[in-house]
């Protein structure tokens, strides 16, 4: 039984059986649309989360000011699609795309500058210290925030979505809204580029082995500082790309935003499995999913859910779903 | 040790770790070519006076020479591309990759040599027939095999390694036994070993450290015919713990 699950595609079926078990709750066509919105929510936590895992599991890092990434991105990709206006609203797709991923490519970029100075400034001096690591982190974090309030101040931005992504594809009575898709597309094409990355390239394969023993990877004459470097940039990036997306999602955000999401986060990360990509992206649809489905069902327990989620998977597997580092 | 034609000195060497004194003034002189073994109880300051060697713990006060260079202040990993390689007590397999992954990152270009990898195979055929297969599924004698696979898939100058043959079949040990000379052939080994049986069928010669402290120097074969000696050194582990 055991082998014939594993076969079939073990812990890759948990998020078919919530489905599956929901489909029997909720009238199909509501299904469907839940099942959607979950699935793009996901795919928006896992980027914020994925870079958190890498990050704890190569670097041992406890960054709880993770979340001001993801905050930054929102906010920047709403300055820019405000900047962008005519391209948003304007008739053409071609113009209503290119600004959004405008507005994504500046979040993601600066996500990468602010991680490299986060890690040089705040992080660095703090390796293998995991309260001082918690402290500055969580102090960084309060930093940002108030930048962002100074900034961009403390009423909420509305965000402009651009007019293609506005409104709904309906497939017989299922509405499908067209920015749930356009993002839970964005965030399948950045697993599979981070997959390539990690399965197929040297770097890719020396991260994998520094999540798993950094000292053996020194031992091997690796300088594994490098990447620590690349790596809480990456993480950083995708953070506030997630969040540029998210922002676009919500429609309205204000500076809390990060921190809202990092209860999120932080579960997809326990329950993916620290390091682990596969692991972050099964925790994220699972998160997606049992949000949505939890929202309809029992709206005071859409949050409760997951925790009793989480906990549950934690006394099953106590190192997540798909640990990088094999016990 | 012999002082002539040495690969390694280590001179006067302290390391703490935390707020202990490990190594209180270690000397050591390891020479080119062949197994030279480094005896000791546990805990006498063995594996701390391998990883002090390759920059993982510091050593406070000392120096230590490889060739012609001073690596005590070196970072970890220019120390192994001098050509130090390190197999750990815990042989340090990265269990989520494969066999070839493990092996991959050993190798200074990504690439095979495939007479290196011949030879390898010739050595330790498990090797070749679990190339594909993820490391955290071979069994304790095949991950000390792929750990040693690691060290010889260049040529280093000097390997370090850490009581291999802990926890492992006599059938095992037997086979590590030949891997390891033909393995000194090419390269100078420092073996740490609390297994004298083992460590006197390879070592040319042997050092006995105890509570951080080398106690002993001298060729193999010396003390392997003084039973008193071996008494004396290998019962220091009694004495300490009474």
């Amino acid at each position: 039984m055991k082998t014939t699950l594993a076969r079939l595609g073990g812990v890759y079926l948990l998020p078919v059986a919530i489905g599956i078990f929901t489909l029997f709750l909720i009238p199909t066509s509501t299904w469907l649309t839940l099942t959607i919105a979950g699935l793009a929510m996901g795919m928006m936590i896992f980027l914020m989360a994925s870079g958190l895992s890498l990050i704890f599991g190569l670097m041992d890092v406890l960054n709880f000011g993770h979340s001001a990434f993801v905050s930054f991105g929102a906010f920047i990709a709403a300055s820019v699609l405000a900047a962008l206006s005519s391209w948003v609203s304007g008739g053409s797709a071609a113009l209503n795309i290119a600004a959004l991923l405008l507005a994504v490519a500046a979040a993601t970029t600066f996500g990468a500058a602010a991680g490299w100075f986060f890690e040089r400034v705040v992080v660095k001096p703090v390796y293998k210290d995991h309260l001082r690591q918690i402290l500055v982190t969580m102090g960084a974090l309060i930093v940002a925030e108030q930048l962002i309030l100074a900034i961009w101040g403390g009423v909420p931005i509305a965000v402009p979505r651009p007019a293609v992504l506005e409104g709904s594809i309906l497939i017989g009575n299922v509405a499908i809204e067209t920015y749930r898709v356009f993002a839970f597309l964005l965030g399948l094409a950045v697993y599979v580029a981070m997959y390539l990355v990690l399965r197929r390239t040297r770097i890719g394969l020396l991260i994998r082995a520094g999540v798993e023993n950094r000292e053996m990877v020194e031992a091997l004459g690796f300088r594994i500082d490098r990447l620590f470097i690349g790596v809480f940039m990456a993480g950083s990036a995708l953070a506030a790309m997630g969040g540029a997306m998210w922002a676009g999602y919500q429609a309205l955000i204000t500076p809390t935003l990060g921190a809202e999401m990092m209860i999120l986060v932080f579960i997809v990360v326990i329950i993916g499995g620290l390091g682990s990509i596969e692991g972050s992206l099964l925790g994220a649809i699972m998160v997606g999913l049992t949000a949505n489905y939890v929202a309809f069902l029992m709206p005071k327990m859409a949050l409760a859910s997951n925790m009793i989620l989480m906990m549950a998977i934690l006394l099953w597997r106590p190192y997540g779903l798909k640990p990088a580092v094999q016990k | 040790m012999s002082a002539g034609g040495s690969i390694l000195r280590l001179d006067d060497v302290h390391t703490d770790i935390g707020q202990y004194r490990i190594l209180h003034g270690v000397s050591l002189d390891v020479p080119e070519g062949g197994v030279h073994v480094l005896l000791g109880r546990n805990g006498a300051g063995k594996t701390t006076t391998l990883r002090t060697i390759m920059g993982l713990w510091r050593a406070r006060s000392g120096a230590i020479v490889f060739r012609h260079h001073d690596i005590t202040a070196m970072a970890t990993p220019d120390i192994a591309r001098l050509g130090i390689a390190y197999v750990p007590e815990n042989m340090g397999i990265f269990g989520g990759l494969t066999v070839e992954e493990n092996m991959r990152l050993a190798s200074n270009d990504g690439s095979f040599d495939k007479g290196r990898l011949d030879r390898i195979f010739a050595l330790f055929p498990a090797m070749q027939k679990f190339w594909d297969k993820p490391a955290h599924a071979l069994s304790g004698g095949q991950k000390q095999m792929l750990a040693i696979s690691r060290a010889i898939l260049e040529r280093r100058d000097l390997i370090l390694i850490d009581e291999p043959t802990k926890g492992l079949a006599p059938s095992i040990i037997r086979a590590m036994i030949d891997a390891f000379r033909e393995i000194a052939k090419e390269t100078t080994i420092l073996l740490v070993e609390q297994n004298f049986l083992f460590a006197r069928s390879l070592g040319a010669t042997v050092a006995v450290i105890d509570d951080g402290r080398i106690v002993h120097t001298g060729p193999m074969a010396e003390l392997a015919a003084d039973e008193a000696l071996q008494t004396r050194l290998l019962s220091l582990s009694l004495e300490a713990h009474q």
